[in-house]
């Protein structure tokens, strides 16, 4: 039974609390249960709210009880990764500078699950402001990869990829900047959706990057991160890059799941996908096989701007970083350094001090990307640069519904492999980054393991508000394969 | 004072706040004085997370006042981050606006003695969020109030067109008018919802050759005298260290001077201008502003006629001196109170008369506006058609508008209830006065005789007339019938 109960996913188990048949306190003692027991080995929270969780289960239990109507998410547990402001616990964003604060506000997402009744469990790490690919930046704790423990989550929301993969949640929010939902999702063999931006509200998310930050699910299967999908979207007046529902309405993402698209046309872009190493093209190559044999058409299409997305991403991300980070001063809250002898120096031995190598390598970056004298040749020239790749996947999506390309060149490496190397580390961004730049929707499903038994993932993209035909793309495949059930060594025994 | 031919240069840099409901980024109450960090949200205190979103308010307020100050109004805009560090920044950058103002390429026509004017030249206006106040206590330590976080400012830069410290505190008195007559600032020098930054040199002739002394910038000013005077203390100033030194104006060499109001002196506080990079590039948390027609249409039906061009109307049409065209014009409520009672058919220059020597003295002991009197300017038009009617004279006409404040009742009801109304009755008056001529005979004969001190023998015949009639009688009348019967 408790096999059973650990490995269901989101939407089963919302449908089993809903009628009666699971208790929510069942589902949070059997996810507490593993946190005991895999927890020390993964690594995935940053903070957990046991008696919280159980309140809110047993709070859900008695309105089920008493017949009341309950949320769209009633008494499931879920997890949210820690740069996402709340009024329980602290908000770290996984930083020294951030470890001891507590936010007056919760964010808007987390807001929203509250509303739908889910019970959250914890929040989880991530790279120092969702800075890296690894999770090797959290300046709190290292997370692990529950299908090899000798290597990384992926990053930057490796804690709640790992969670969901370890069974230590049943649904989770990431955050994505440049592929920071997608590609820990790919390297941990779960599901991860980076909404367009716009579409979900960035109220309370930290920011790192604000014109490319957008939160979005990482669950087991599709109709899961539907179903987060239909409970955080939509506009938020404390958000003005929100998008007004009329412009874009919320639809039900779960509702039509099951329908697939007909007459589906694929863009691939071969040139890109050469890249990426042997077994995971292979995947890649095989999972669009599978659509072909449903009745899908292919279409090899060229994105020529598509090569300088790393490098516009590092300049027009930093830059706004550099500016985002400016506040974590020690002068109004977090880290403050002790006897400083001006306030000068409050300013520069507190971030000193509290900031990881990598947050100031990217702070440095963007200062100097926007100082006078640099500013046309780099920042003005990424934006440029980034129009034009977001006219290259507008051309695309003019004759296609969607583009599948690898997440990721690689699968999970192995821990400390490529920390020495940053520039190595940003490569490993190549499919998702451009994603980010044009704001379209993409997600990330499991299609398949390396020869380490190492989980590969499917990116699928589409245009923009279009992520209803998306998760119906991505369903499509994950209805035909069993990818997506299987469950890491370290928690078979569950 | 060195002797040098020269002419004095000033351009301002001017902060005016608005006087918006709440913040320019986010919900908080605007109250000025209220308790340190009570008017605050985790958007004003630059919380982690949080995000600004537009008070669309803030934004056609200070549209309306580039369109007071003439200018091309920007259909397109946006939002920049300025960065900088200081303790009472909370995000350490400030949301403004950089190379897209909203307003830019303006004049503001300032008033000048002997009813001229001048125009002087808006170089741009832009938007921007205000920061807080660091206040310094007597410990190792300062201490931040963020309640001024956040408040909409408006930046207003003028081209260096000013000459003369009374032209400089003539555009600041102007602009502060302007303001007040839109209503979107309360525009208190005194509260820091005004504040002006003279850039002051002189130009220099030696010999026919022109020379620039360095400019200096001029900080602390809380008042129109000490705009004025801070400006004049610079001519002085200049001359004297330019005859000294003999320095120009060049790269770098403009330095910030603060104004010591106790000893009227300007002091450095800045040698030279810090070659700052703010790093600004457009904020992505915010979209651009897009003004469209109808917008703009709309901002437009909210603005009033302004009052320089008021107060030439009550010159040229209303017949007023300048000086009490400036007093009438020197708030709206005033100003429109004025206009509407001449509009309702009141001599201007009675009403103008029983406003200023009344009307303003009681709104003035009571501190509140003329409107706000208790009488319309119907009814004061009505007053002034009484006096000029004869009905009531003017001093009579004074207590009336009092009277009229207080019980709230119109100008006719209360001449007749405390008996106001002159006596015009010429035969009625005659009798009297000869009774007053025959109970003084010797006042009489002085004046026949054609003594000098006749003149005040007539008054004092005028006073005794006027006590015996409770001062009801029309003293022109009263005057006809003196020189009849005295010749």
């Amino acid at each position: 039974m408790e096999d059973g109960l650990i490995n269901l996913g989101l939407v089963e188990l919302r449908d089993k609390i809903a009628s009666g048949e699971v208790k929510s306190i069942e589902a949070v003692e059997a996810v507490f249960g593993a946190i005991d027991k895999y927890e020390p080995t993964v690594g995935a929270y940053i903070s957990t709210f046991k008696e919280q969780a159980i309140g809110k289960a047993k709070e859900v239990d008695q309105k089920i009880a008493s017949g009341q109507k309950i949320g769209a998410l009633g008494g499931v547990p879920v997890a949210i990764k820690d740069n996402m402001c709340t009024t329980f616990g602290a908000t770290t964003c996984a930083s020294k500078i951030l470890e001891k604060f507590h936010a007056p506000y919760n964010s808007t997402a987390v807001q929203k699950l509250l509303d739908a009744d889910a019970v959250i469990i914890g929040k989880t790490n991530l790279d120092e402001f969702a800075m890296g690919s690894s999770t090797e930046n959290s300046g709190l704790k290292q997370t692990v990869n529950p299908w090899d423990v000798q290597r990384v989550p992926g990053g930057s929301s490796g804690g709640s990829a790992a969670a969901i993969a370890a069974r230590l949640c049943y649904g989770a929010l990431g955050s994505d900047t440049g592929g920071s939902i997608r590609q820990p999702c790919s390297f941990c063999g779960v599901v991860g959706l980076k909404p367009t931006y716009g579409r979900v509200s960035r109220y309370g998310l930290v920011a790192y990057g604000s014109s490319l930050d957008q939160i979005g699910p990482i669950t087991k299967n599709v109709a899961d991160a539907a179903l987060l999908m239909n409970v955080i979207s939509g506009h938020d007046a404390a958000d003005s890059t929100s998008v007004s529902e009329d412009k874009a309405p919320v639809v039900d993402y779960l509702g039509e799941i099951d329908e697939g698209v007909e007459g589906l046309k694929i863009a691939v872009a071969p040139q890109l996908n050469a890249g990426a190493d042997e077994s995971v093209r292979k995947s890649v190559e095989e999972a669009i096989e599978t659509y072909k044999k449903n009745g899908a058409k292919v279409i090899e299409v060229e994105m020529p701007h598509l090569d300088y997305a790393i490098a516009v991403y590092y300049v027009i991300a930093t830059a706004e970083a550099s500016s985002n980070l400016a506040r974590y001063d020690g002068v109004h809250y977090g880290h403050r350094t002790v006897e400083p002898k001006d306030y000068v120096e409050v300013y520069s031995k507190s971030r000193e001090e509290a900031f990881g190598q990598e947050v100031k390598r990217r702070i440095m970056l963007g200062t100097y990307a926007l100082s006078s004298g640099y500013y046309d040749a780099y920042y003005l020239k990424a934006l440029k640069v980034r129009n034009l790749i977001r006219q290259d996947f507008a051309k695309v999506f003019e004759k296609c519904d969607c583009i599948m390309m690898p997440v990721s060149p690689t699968t999970a490496f192995k821990i400390g492999e490529k920390t020495a190397d940053p520039l190595q580390m940003y490569l490993a961004d190549i499919y998702t980054i451009a994603v980010n730049l044009a704001g379209i929707p993409g997600v990330s499903i499991p299609c398949g393991f390396d020869n380490d038994k190492l989980p590969i993932g499917l990116q699928i993209l589409a245009p923009a508000f279009e992520e209803q035909k998306l998760v119906r793309i991505a369903r499509m495949y994950e209805s035909q394969t069993d990818h997506h059930k299987q469950v890491p060594p370290l928690t078979t025994n569950l | 004072m060195s002797e040098f031919k020269h002419k004095l240069v000033v351009g301002l840099e001017i902060h005016v706040h608005l006087c918006t409901k709440s913040k320019i980024f986010c919900g908080c109450e605007l109250e000025y004085g209220a308790t340190a960090n009570t008017r605050v949200c985790p958007v004003c205190l630059g919380m982690p997370g949080s995000l600004p979103v537009m008070n669309k308010r803030a934004y056609e307020f200070a549209v309306m006042v580039g369109l007071a100050l003439n200018c091309e109004i920007a259909r397109f805009t946006k939002w920049d981050r300025k960065n900088y560090y200081y303790p009472d920044l909370p995000k350490n950058y400030q949301i403004s606006q950089y190379d897209m103002p909203l307003a830019e390429h303006g004049y503001i026509e300032i008033p000048l003695e002997g009813g001229k004017s001048k125009k002087i030249r808006i170089t741009r206006a832009h938007l921007e969020e205000d920061a807080g106040k660091n206040v310094h206590s007597t410990g190792n330590y300062s201490q931040v109030d963020l309640n001024r976080a956040g408040t909409p400012l408006l930046e207003i830069v003028t081209e260096p067109d000013l000459n003369s410290p009374a032209e400089v505190k003539a555009l600041a008195v102007e602009l502060q008018r302007i303001v007040r007559y839109l209503g979107v600032s309360e525009a208190d020098m005194q509260k820091g919802h005004m504040r002006f930054e003279p850039n002051v040199n002189l130009v220099i002739d030696i010999g026919g050759k022109e020379v620039k002394t360095p400019i200096v910038e001029i900080k602390n000013l809380n008042s129109f005298r000490a705009v004025e005077r801070s400006v004049e203390y610079e001519i002085h100033r200049q001359l004297d260290e330019f005859g000294e030194t003999g320095k120009t104006m060049g790269m770098g060499n403009k330095s910030t001077r603060g104004w010591d109001d106790v000893n009227h002196v300007t002091v450095l506080q800045r040698e030279k201008e810090e070659a700052h990079d703010y790093r600004y590039f457009p904020d992505p948390d915010l979209s651009p502003v897009e003004l469209s027609d109808e917008w703009l249409g709309d901002i437009k039906s909210r603005l009033c006629e302004l009052p320089l061009q008021m107060q030439m109307r009550f010159v040229n049409e209303y017949g007023l001196s300048e000086y009490d065209a400036g007093v009438l014009t020197g708030d709206r409520t005033t100003a429109e109170f004025f206009d509407n009672a001449v509009k309702a058919g009141g001599d201007s220059k009675r009403l103008c008369n029983l406003i200023t020597q009344a009307g303003l003295k009681m709104a003035n002991e009571k501190g509140c506006s003329l409107a706000e009197l208790g009488f319309s300017a119907e009814d004061t038009a009505e007053l002034a058609k009484m006096v000029e009617a004869g009905d009531v004279n003017t001093t009579a006409a004074n207590t009336i508008l009092e009277k009229m404040t207080e019980l709230g009742e119109g100008p006719r009801s209360i001449a007749e209830k405390f008996n106001l109304i002159q006596k015009n009755d010429a035969g009625e008056l005659e009798g009297i006065v000869d009774e007053i001529l025959a109970a003084n005979p010797d006042v009489v004969e002085q004046i026949r005789s054609g003594d000098k001190k006749s003149g005040k023998a007539r008054s004092f015949l005028m006073g005794q007339v006027m006590q015996k009639t409770k001062g009801q009688a029309n003293p022109k009348i009263v005057s006809e019938i003196l020189a009849k019967k005295l010749g």
